[in-house]
Formats: structure tokens, C-alpha cells, sequence
């Protein structure tokens, strides 16, 4: 009768995977961030380094702003790193979080199809062209995730007086997803899209799309780090999140968001203010 | 589309290259979900065993209930297990979430039914033949369903590998409550997504085809053993 000994290999294969090596030994701290950071591969830069230096591990969890933001109030995170200004003050007014700094900033582009269907190519008055995309019709794929991109796109249509949701399922078409499956959409479906540049620099299946819109000031695109509040969640690791958050603001930090390079180009823009 | 020949070449580098990070990627997805299916079939083999050969009121609305189930959405088991194990939740003390314990309790929570319903479908099948055999003998319940249970072994795996497929190849229910994170969470499928949303298409197919190749291989793996194990007991 061999059924002993293959129950007994079941509750030993179920044991050794609860008993998880290793894990328990390391220091390390969550971060709740964003897509368009990791998607352009920041963190792959970062982390190494500070890893190097502290030897305390980040963990990055990569989603929506919104859903972010969310999980930190739910207290899964240590740190917050994201980049929706109002909804972070928000965070910290409600008491979420410790206080609010800027590390860096980029701009947000309008990318589309080579054949330009709105004629907006080159365009630097951003409600102009979303004026005219909403005038040709032109298919324009949203975020429609309540991340900050979402945010952002939805409040420039807003300063420009339209509201594209009542045509939601026309030519305004909600993917509901992160900024990478936003822009493969957007590829597939001849659409525009708004995108952060370091999403759109790293992106790998540009097809004929280039950017369409940009260097309007009111593309400018900020992240925020923010402790999440040790009196809000007692398990959160505020010393260990403290320290990340001050490297990021250091002068190393800020040279190695600097030095960060993809296609030769630089996707972020150190701007932490010095103390 | 050139991406389906740069999938190939991508898939044939990467193994060639044994690089190390996808070494990494790949035990992680199998830790996981070897994991997840060794505990569902620990609930879900005595479960559906019993449901097959047990008989009480409400059994037909049972079985109803866990078949219906093997098509639960990994998106709401993923959400499901995120509220459980959040530091907001009942289970947050743990801090199981965004570990590999929580990628298998909420791939288990989503295999156990598959488990439950095809062996109680299996041992149903023997139970019929076996009966009369069974109750000449005066066995008691408990020794028919492990003598059923036995004899069913070979179907059983099969079983199993229905299961193993399910865990395998999700994505929904582990990006939720593993995070992805990379060097912690990050498995197969979950990094299939990432690089998808990298517009890193032809990387994305190439470690599909992997994938594919691993669940070929474990499949194999287990009829092989399944065969050679038969022509032994029955030689």
C-alpha cells in the first residue's frame, strides 16, 4: 500500500510551500507606484543601486494610481510613489500619509497614426487638438482606469470644454487597463492616446504611431513620493520607507533618476526640492 | 507579422542562454502552482469523493454548486484573497499578501473545485461498478471512498493535470494578490503581462512558447509515470 507515503509527500510539498525561504531574513519595504515607472523600467535602474547601498530590498508593486493609492490606504504598502498631485494631497489631508515631495517630473504626449486622421500632428495647444479629435471623430483610446494618466487626460478635456465620455463606445473608447495594453489598443485600433514620454520612449510596439501633440505646459507630467502614515497603519515600516524616500531626494538619488537612460534618452527629471 | 518567427527565435535564446532571471521566474511559477494543486487535491479528492458516494439531502445541490464553480473568475478570487489577506482585511496580521503563499492559497481557492467536481465525477463512475463488491465486503464508507480513491488513481491524474492547466496558465487572480514583483512574485504569466504591456510583443509570445513548452513537459512527465506505474500494478 504505497497511499501512506504519497499523502504524506502531499503535506510536505503543501508545507514547503508555506515556509518561504530567505524572505524572512531580508529587510525590505513595499512600494505601491504606478505602470508608466515601471513599464519604462526605472525601477530595474534604481533599485539595484539603493539595494547596493542599503542592502534593503523594494518591492514594487505596479499598478493604476488610483488602485495605488488605494492599496496604501488599505495599509499594504510602505511608501507611495505615484503621480496625481490632487489625489496624493488628498491622501495626506485625510491622513494616509505623512507629507507629500516632488522627486521628478516628465510631460505627457498625444501620440497617434501616421495618418493623422485629426490633423493634429505637430500641434502644441493641446485643446486645440483634442477639439479637432473630437470634431473628425477620431478614434482617441483612454486609459479609463482612474489612473493619474487617466486623471490628467480627463481634466484637459475638461479645460478644453468637452466631455468625452458622452461618447464613450464611439470614437472615445475606454480600455480600462494599464498604459502599455492603453497603447498596444491605441496601435491596433488606429486610435490616439494620451501617454506619459517615458512610457512612450520605452514602448515597444509603436508600429506607424508617433508623437502627435507636445510642449504644451499643460502636459507637464509630476511624481510625488509620500510615507504612508505609521498612526494610520501601525504596520507600516517608517523607518525603513523614510530611507528610501530620503535617497530618492538626495543628490545620489536624483543623479541616478537622471542618469537614467533609455534609447539615449532621459525619461525623467529630477526636481526634488533641496533642503 | 514577423512576431511569430521572432517568438520562436526570442524563446529558443532565452533557454539557450539559461539566463538566470528566467531560471528564477520559471521554479516560481512551478513552486506556486505545484503548490496550489498539491492543496486543492487535499481538499478536493476526500470532497469529491464524498459527494460521490455519500448520501444526504441537498447532495444534487452541491455538486450543482461545485461544478458551477470550477468556472469562478481568477479576477474575483484574486480580489476576493486580496481583501482577506490586506493589512485592512480579517487575515491582514498575517502579511501574506504580495508572497508567493498568496499566489497559491488564491490559485488553490480556484483548482479545488476543478478537483472536487471531476473526481467526484471519476469515483461516482467506480462507486456504480464497485457497489455491490464494496457491500459484500461490509466496508464502511470511510474505507469505500479510500478504496475508490485508490483505484481511481491513474483517471485521478488527470485530474490533477486539469487542475495543473487552470494554475498554470493564470494570470488575473496572482497579479492581485502576488503584485508581481520582481524577484518575490513574479512568475510566468505575470511576466507574459509585463512584457505585453511593454509592447514587448515578440518577448512576451516568446516566453508564451515556453510556457506551452513547461506545461507539455510536466503533462508528459506525469502519463509517462502514469503508464509506467499501470504496467507495474497491472503486469
Amino acid at each position: 500500500m504505497l497511499r501512506p507515503s504519497v499523502l504524506a509527500f502531499t503535506f510536505l510539498a503543501a508545507g514547503l510551500a508555506f515556509a518561504s525561504p530567505a524572505a524572512a531574513e531580508e529587510k525590505f519595504i513595499i512600494v505601491q507606484s504606478t505602470t508608466s515607472t515601471q513599464n519604462a523600467g526605472l525601477y530595474d535602474h534604481l533599485l539595484p543601486i539603493y539595494h547596493e547601498k542599503t542592502g534593503v530590498e523594494v518591492r514594487v508593486v505596479a499598478v493604476g494610481t488610483g488602485q495605488a493609492i488605494k492599496n496604501a490606504q488599505n495599509c499594504d504598502g510602505d511608501v507611495l510613489f505615484v503621480h496625481a498631485k490632487p489625489a496624493e494631497e488628498k491622501f495626506v489631508a485625510e491622513g494616509y500619509g505623512v507629507t507629500r515631495a516632488d522627486v521628478m517630473y516628465n510631460d505627457f504626449v498625444i501620440v497617434g497614426p501616421a495618418a493623422d486622421p485629426a490633423g493634429v500632428a505637430g500641434s502644441k495647444d493641446v485643446s486645440g487638438a483634442l477639439e479637432r479629435i473630437k470634431q473628425a471623430e477620431a478614434p482617441f483610446a483612454s486609459r479609463g482606469d482612474d489612473s493619474g494618466t487617466h486623471k490628467a487626460e480627463l481634466a484637459l478635456w475638461q479645460a478644453s470644454g468637452i466631455d468625452p465620455t458622452a461618447d464613450s463606445g464611439g470614437w472615445y473608447r475606454e480600455t480600462g487597463s494599464g498604459m502599455g495594453a492603453t497603447l498596444n489598443s491605441a496601435v491596433g485600433m488606429g486610435a490616439y492616446a494620451l501617454t506619459d514620454r517615458a512610457s512612450w520612449i520605452a514602448f515597444g510596439n509603436k508600429g506607424s504611431f508617433g508623437i502627435a501633440v507636445e510642449g504644451d505646459q499643460r502636459l507637464f507630467n509630476q511624481y510625488g513620493v509620500i510615507l504612508v502614515s505609521p498612526e494610520n497603519c501601525p504596520n507600516v515600516k517608517a523607518e525603513l520607507g523614510q530611507q528610501f524616500i530620503d535617497w530618492l531626494l538626495s543628490d545620489a538619488g536624483q543623479s541616478a533618476i537622471a542618469d537614467f537612460k533609455q534609447h539615449g534618452q532621459q525619461l525623467f527629471f529630477p526636481n526634488a526640492k533641496t533642503s | 507579422m514577423q512576431d511569430f518567427g521572432a517568438a520562436f527565435g526570442q524563446a529558443f535564446a532565452l533557454i539557450l542562454s539559461g539566463d538566470a532571471d528566467l531560471l528564477e521566474i520559471i521554479g516560481l511559477s512551478l513552486r506556486v502552482t505545484f503548490s496550489a494543486v498539491a492543496l486543492a487535491c487535499l481538499v478536493g479528492l476526500p470532497l469529491g469523493a464524498a459527494l460521490a458516494v455519500g448520501r444526504f439531502p441537498g447532495r444534487m445541490a452541491a455538486v450543482t454548486v461545485v461544478n458551477a464553480l470550477m468556472g469562478l473568475p481568477p479576477v474575483v478570487v484574486g480580489l476576493g484573497v486580496y481583501l482577506m489577506l490586506s493589512s485592512a482585511g480579517p487575515l491582514g496580521v498575517l502579511q501574506l499578501l504580495y508572497t508567493p503563499s498568496a499566489m497559491i492559497i488564491a490559485q488553490a481557492i480556484l483548482v479545488a473545485p476543478i478537483i472536487t467536481a471531476l473526481t467526484r465525477q471519476v469515483v461516482e463512475d467506480l462507486h456504480g461498478e464497485y457497489d455491490e463488491l464494496l457491500r459484500a465486503m461490509g466496508a464502511r464508507r470511510l474505507a469505500t471512498i479510500a478504496t475508490l480513491l485508490w483505484d481511481a488513481r491513474y483517471s485521478l491524474m488527470t485530474t490533477a493535470l486539469a487542475g495543473l492547466g487552470r494554475a498554470l496558465g493564470e494570470v488575473g487572480a496572482i497579479i492581485i494578490v502576488g503584485g508581481n514583483i520582481n524577484h518575490v512574485t513574479r512568475v510566468m504569466t505575470t511576466t507574459i503581462a509585463l512584457e505585453t504591456s511593454k509592447g514587448n510583443l515578440s518577448l512576451a509570445l516568446g516566453l508564451g512558447i515556453i510556457l506551452v513548452g513547461l506545461a507539455l513537459l510536466v503533462n508528459g512527465l506525469v502519463m509517462g509515470l502514469r503508464s509506467s506505474a499501470a504496467r507495474l500494478a497491472y503486469a
